[in-house]
């Protein structure tokens, strides 16, 4: 994460700061408030809706994006501190129109049903992965651990990571990438 | 549980997608970020509403100043109680439970008098959230503290403090089922009195919150006389009936669009206070309005769930044959009741019996106000509760009579060759095998390795115990025959609506009253509709959840939607298929009787090859150049199917339970269910369906209780004092089928929605107690928390309150007398 300068030093300060941020391969440049929180600003400033918001006690993992390669919850993280970083969303992992392995696993693993913990989910795994390239039962659940779902039990969460940890591994089930529509159409 | 493939597909006999495991189609956008949450929704023009919230549970408005948020910057209006006092009505009961209930009122926005944390004082309405909630600090309240009612117990004794003081107790009613009233069974305080054994408990459903993923949120748009409100509602369609009346917007005016909605389980079948306020913000305005929750404020205001003391006696003969049942509750409503708020303990009455033989039985039970949020359907509504109770007084009595608990339940159930069965509340019982599902469960357990290896740690007194336990249920589901709800006082039918539409390229809209909010609707609908009609799956469009689009429904809950909903598009298909056989006849120059319908083309009986497929037919009726005379020239068509009758979907649970006997922490080490849910269109979602119900039913029974301290704040208000489970807490589970259908619709579905929520509950809690029952140890409260199970297990008793001294949950001395709730009345610990 890419130091700024801590909020509460402009607290006094009616000067509103520049940020300049990439986000999903595109850059940005804002004046924002200090205390607007990261996934605040993906929102409602740059229409980045992907992302949402679950909670206000940093429990629910439902805006985890990645900073700088590391997966955040974005409603602990200032824009300011986003400050010459780049972010991905969930709008920004598929390549194309072809679906990241993630996104491909919760759909054909069933990993989801309201949706509205996916992105998070789909986002906290994805840098599970990256640390632990060929996770464990176990491993999944413990890594996931910050991010809640009230609607499957997590079971089929739990395949989906170790599926799309397969596939990244280059030891994928062999299945064609998916893209939107194929998605769509299954 | 796999995928069900069918490996022969022949042109003849073309392969069925009902019974497939296919891949959801609502994934697409909800993998991607390509959602349309409401609160995702902006609108030109659009302003912020925040909302001003009671601190205090109880207490009379005696000052109220809004002047420092009126001067705030961005704020353009602040309104009170009093700005809409005449306006704003009542938002509605629909389950008033008997003619006497007392309903005291349920405004939007307090006008007078507050009566629980959380409800709403005053609203800000901003060009910004940000600016909006920044003045809600700026609002300057007086309240003069009132008595705070919180325990049912108390609150019921005469003298107690009123909730409502223009009322006369705090009951709003009394509800009684008595079988040998209605007929259905024998006199209940005989079959006690003859009796040779009777066991007697008091268990506490505690109160939970169902804690939907996605917060509330409501967007209102005026536009002149005419009203579109997004909200994040299972009802659509019963919120439009509602809002309509309550506010006086003429229905017709008014369109209701539930988008994308993140789960609701009960949670979001509602009328908010926050749905009126917007509309009423928006009228007051003319400009587009848009209230967001945050997490806090959803936990502590919209409804809760359960929030039950049941009193349950049994009687039995020695050789455990079951004689009697009586059941009486205190069922807590809260403040005020809200939609269903009385109904949903109401509707427990018919399932206590649960899938047992029982020849009496009684019900009686007592809604009570409580200065508290209200409660009202949270999965499952009432059938958990009833199955908790029944499921644990079984084992209770298996206790008493020194019997094998399942040689007990084998004793008293209904036999496979007894459906359809009428129990003693009166419901006929659709179908099932329960013997078959519990011997499917015990296999898929490992049970007898278990039990010996429980057998060994008893014997070596390990300090960590196992538990081996069974939850045998039933519960009724589909929502309902109109006419037995109209029976129980409920203000709507239970019926539900499908329209088809046969567009000019072959395409295919079904549209459905059934609001989804996780279940998969446009999936298993589009294999039905795959099925009927022989298009191809992907043709298959659904619509859903838009008032202007979808104009009649009943929406989503109670496990209804394929069984009446999924019903209602089989009924209105088939509308299709008898109207286009005509059409094909007329352009194929041959008889109706003499066409055969498969694989979606029409064809002439034993002349195959030539014919002209339903697509086409589509295109044909479109253009119109040549159809039969006398006919409208249109395929379409709509169905509204009335279930005759609930179905009744059944399972057999069973849970092995690690209990540390040192530290009381508990372990689910292994879990298996089989279900039968009837007919299955897409074993993919069931098994997502049983997976998302137990999480939440094991959550009650290890993690879960809303709490209020002794002042009536809710010490459980985020998502850091309310636990819900991560992946890390919840086990595997091994789930299964056996398939009896139902035989009240013609797909033989039985609904799936509520089954692993209502039947893990007891499970747990008995698998729990079986690895400490040797222990001396007869009940333990749930949630089984860790500081619980050890006072249980070293202190006796069934482990007290959470609250105790030095938690943050404390408020003074704890009763053991109430669900949840902490009070100076009674002495710390809780033992009984
Ligand atoms: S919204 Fe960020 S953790 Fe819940
Ligand atoms: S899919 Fe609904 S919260 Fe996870």
């Amino acid at each position: 994460m890419t130091a700024a300068a801590h909020p509460c030093n402009e607290a006094e300060d009616t000067h509103v700061p520049q940020i300049n941020v990439r986000v999903d391969g595109t850059s940005y440049t804002d004046d924002v408030e200090p205390r607007t929180l990261l996934v605040h600003y993906l929102r409602e400033t740059l229409g980045k809706v992907g992302t949402v918001v679950g909670c206000d006690t940093s429990n629910c993992g439902a805006c985890t994006v990645h900073l700088d390669g590391e997966a955040v919850k974005s409603c602990t993280v200032l824009a300011v501190q986003a400050d010459g970083s780049a972010v991905t969303t969930i709008e920004g992992i598929a390549d194309g129109k072809t679906l990241h392995p993630m996104q491909k696993a919760f759909h054909e693993m069933h990993g989801l049903q309201c949706g509205f913990c996916t992105p998070g989910m789909i986002m906290a795994s994805i840098d599970l992965v990256g640390d632990i390239p060929e996770p464990s039962d176990h491993e999944v659940r413990e890594g996931i651990e910050g991010n809640l779902c009230r609607c499957t039990g997590y079971q089929n969460i739990v395949k989906a990571v170790q599926q799309a940890a397969a596939e990244m591994r280059g030891a994928g089930t062999g299945s064609a990438p998916a893209t939107h529509e194929a998605v769509a159409q299954a | 549980m796999t995928a069900v493939e069918d490996p022969t597909s022949t042109a003849s006999a073309p392969e069925k997608l009902v019974g497939q495991a296919r891949l959801r189609k609502e994934d697409a956008r909800l993998i991607t970020g390509d959602t349309t949450w409401t609160d995702n929704m902006t609108l030109p023009g659009m302003l912020h509403l925040s909302v001003l919230r009671s601190p205090v549970a109880h207490a009379r408005i005696t000052h109220l100043d809004v002047s420092g948020a009126l001067d705030s910057p961005n704020v353009l209006a602040v309104f009170t109680g009093r700005d809409f006092a005449e306006e704003q009505g009542s938002l509605p009961c629909a389950w008033p439970v008997t003619p006497d209930m007392v309903n005291p009122g349920h405004p939007s926005i307090a006008v007078e008098e507050v009566n629980h944390v959380g409800e709403a004082v005053a609203i800000i309405v901003g060009r910004t959230k940000v600016a909006a909630q920044d003045a809600v600090e700026k609002i300057d309240v007086d309240y003069e503290p009132l008595p705070v009612v919180l325990d049912m117990e108390e609150a019921v004794k005469d003298g107690s403090p009123l909730v409502h003081d223009h009322t006369s107790s705090n009951t709003s009613y009394h509800f009684v089922f008595d079988a040998g009233d209605a007929g259905t069974g024998g006199d209940t305080e005989q079959a006690f009195a003859d009796a040779e054994v009777t066991v007697s408990r008091r268990f506490v459903q505690q109160r939970l919150i169902p804690a939907f993923m996605e917060p509330r949120s409501v967007v209102v748009q005026p536009s002149g006389d005419n009203y579109t409100m997004w909200s994040a509602t299972q009802i659509p369609h019963i919120l439009r009936v509602m809002a309509a009346m309550v506010t006086g917007i003429p229905e017709h005016k008014l369109r209701v669009i539930a988008p994308d909605v993140g789960g609701g389980f009960g949670g979001k079948l509602q009328v908010n206070p926050e749905e009126i306020l917007c509309l009423l913000v928006a009228r007051r305005l003319g400009k587009p309005v848009k209230w967001t929750e945050t997490r806090s404020e959803s936990l502590m205001t919209a409804h809760h769930g359960r929030d039950q003391v049941q009193f349950i006696d049994i009687a039995a003969d020695r050789e455990g044959n079951v004689k009697g049942l009586r059941v009486r509750l205190l069922a807590d409503m809260g403040a005020y009741l809200r939609l269903i708020t009385p109904g949903v303990p109401a509707l427990g009455a018919f399932m206590f019996p649960g899938i047992y033989k029982i020849p009496a039985y009684r019900f009686e039970c007592d809604g009570v106000f409580t200065n508290k949020v209200p409660t009202d359907a949270y999965r499952g509504a009432g059938r958990p509760e009833a199955t908790f109770a029944i499921e644990r007084i079984m084992d209770e009595l298996a206790v008493e009579l020194g019997m094998d608990p399942l040689e007990l339940r084998r004793k008293n159930w209904i036999n496979a060759e007894e459906f359809p069965f009428t129990t003693v509340a009166g419901l006929q019982y659709d179908s099932g095998d329960y013997g078959k599902a519990t011997d499917q469960a015990l296999q898929l357990l490992g049970y007898d390795e278990l039990r010996a290896e429980q057998q060994r740690r008893r014997e070596s007194n390990d300090p960590v115990q196992l538990g081996i336990w069974f939850s045998t249920f039933t519960e009724m589901c589909g929502l309902a025959p109109s006419r037995v709800l109209g029976s129980l006082a409920f203000g709507a039918g239970g019926w539900e609506q499908a329209s088809i539409r046969m567009l000019p390229t072959g395409k295919v809209e079904v549209v459905t009253g059934s609001t989804p909010h996780g279940q998969g609707h446009e999936t298993a609908w589009s294999q039905i509709v795959a099925d009927e009609l022989g298009v191809p799956f992907e043709d298959v469009e659904v619509l859903h959840g838009d008032t202007a689009i979808s104009s009649r429904g009943l929406d989503t809950y109670g496990s209804r939607s394929l069984v009446v909903g999924g019903t209602a598009v089989v009924k209105a298909a088939e509308k299709v298929v008898a109207k286009a056989r005509r059409i094909a006849a007329h352009l194929l120059e041959a008889s109706e009787d003499d066409l055969e319908f498969t694989g979606g083309k029409f064809s002439v009986k034993g002349t195959p090859g030539a014919g002209v497929g339903i697509q086409e037919v589509a295109l044909a009726i479109f253009a119109a150049h040549d159809y039969p005379e006398g006919i409208e020239p249109t395929i379409d068509a709509e169905a509204t199917f009335d279930p005759v009758n609930f179905s009744f979907p059944h399972g057999t649970h069973i849970s092995a339970m690690e209990v540390d006997t040192e530290t009381g922490f508990v372990k689910i080490r292994k879990y298996a269910s089989v279900d039968d849910v009837g007919t299955i269109v897409n074993p993919m979602i069931v098994e997502g369906q049983m997976h998302g119900g137990l999480a939440q039913g094991i959550s009650q029974a290890l993690y879960e209780e809303a709490i209020y301290d002794a002042d009536g704040n809710l010490t459980t208000g985020t998502f850091v004092d309310y636990l819900l489970p991560s992946a890390a807490d919840l086990p595997h589970f091994d789930t299964g089928n056996t398939v009896h259908p139902a035989t009240s619709n013609p797909m033989g579905a039985k609904g799936v929605g509520e089954a692993g929520c209502i039947a893990s509950t007891p499970a747990v809690v008995n698998a729990a107690l079986d690895a400490v029952r040797h222990l001396g140890v007869s009940d333990i409260r749930m949630p089984l928390t860790p500081e619980r199970v050890w006072r249980a297990i070293h202190g006796g008793g069934d482990g007290g309150d959470r609250a105790t001294a030095g938690t943050n949950a404390y408020g003074g001395a704890s009763t053991e007398t109430s669900s949840g709730v902490s009070t100076e009345a009674s002495s710390l610990g809780g033992d009984k």
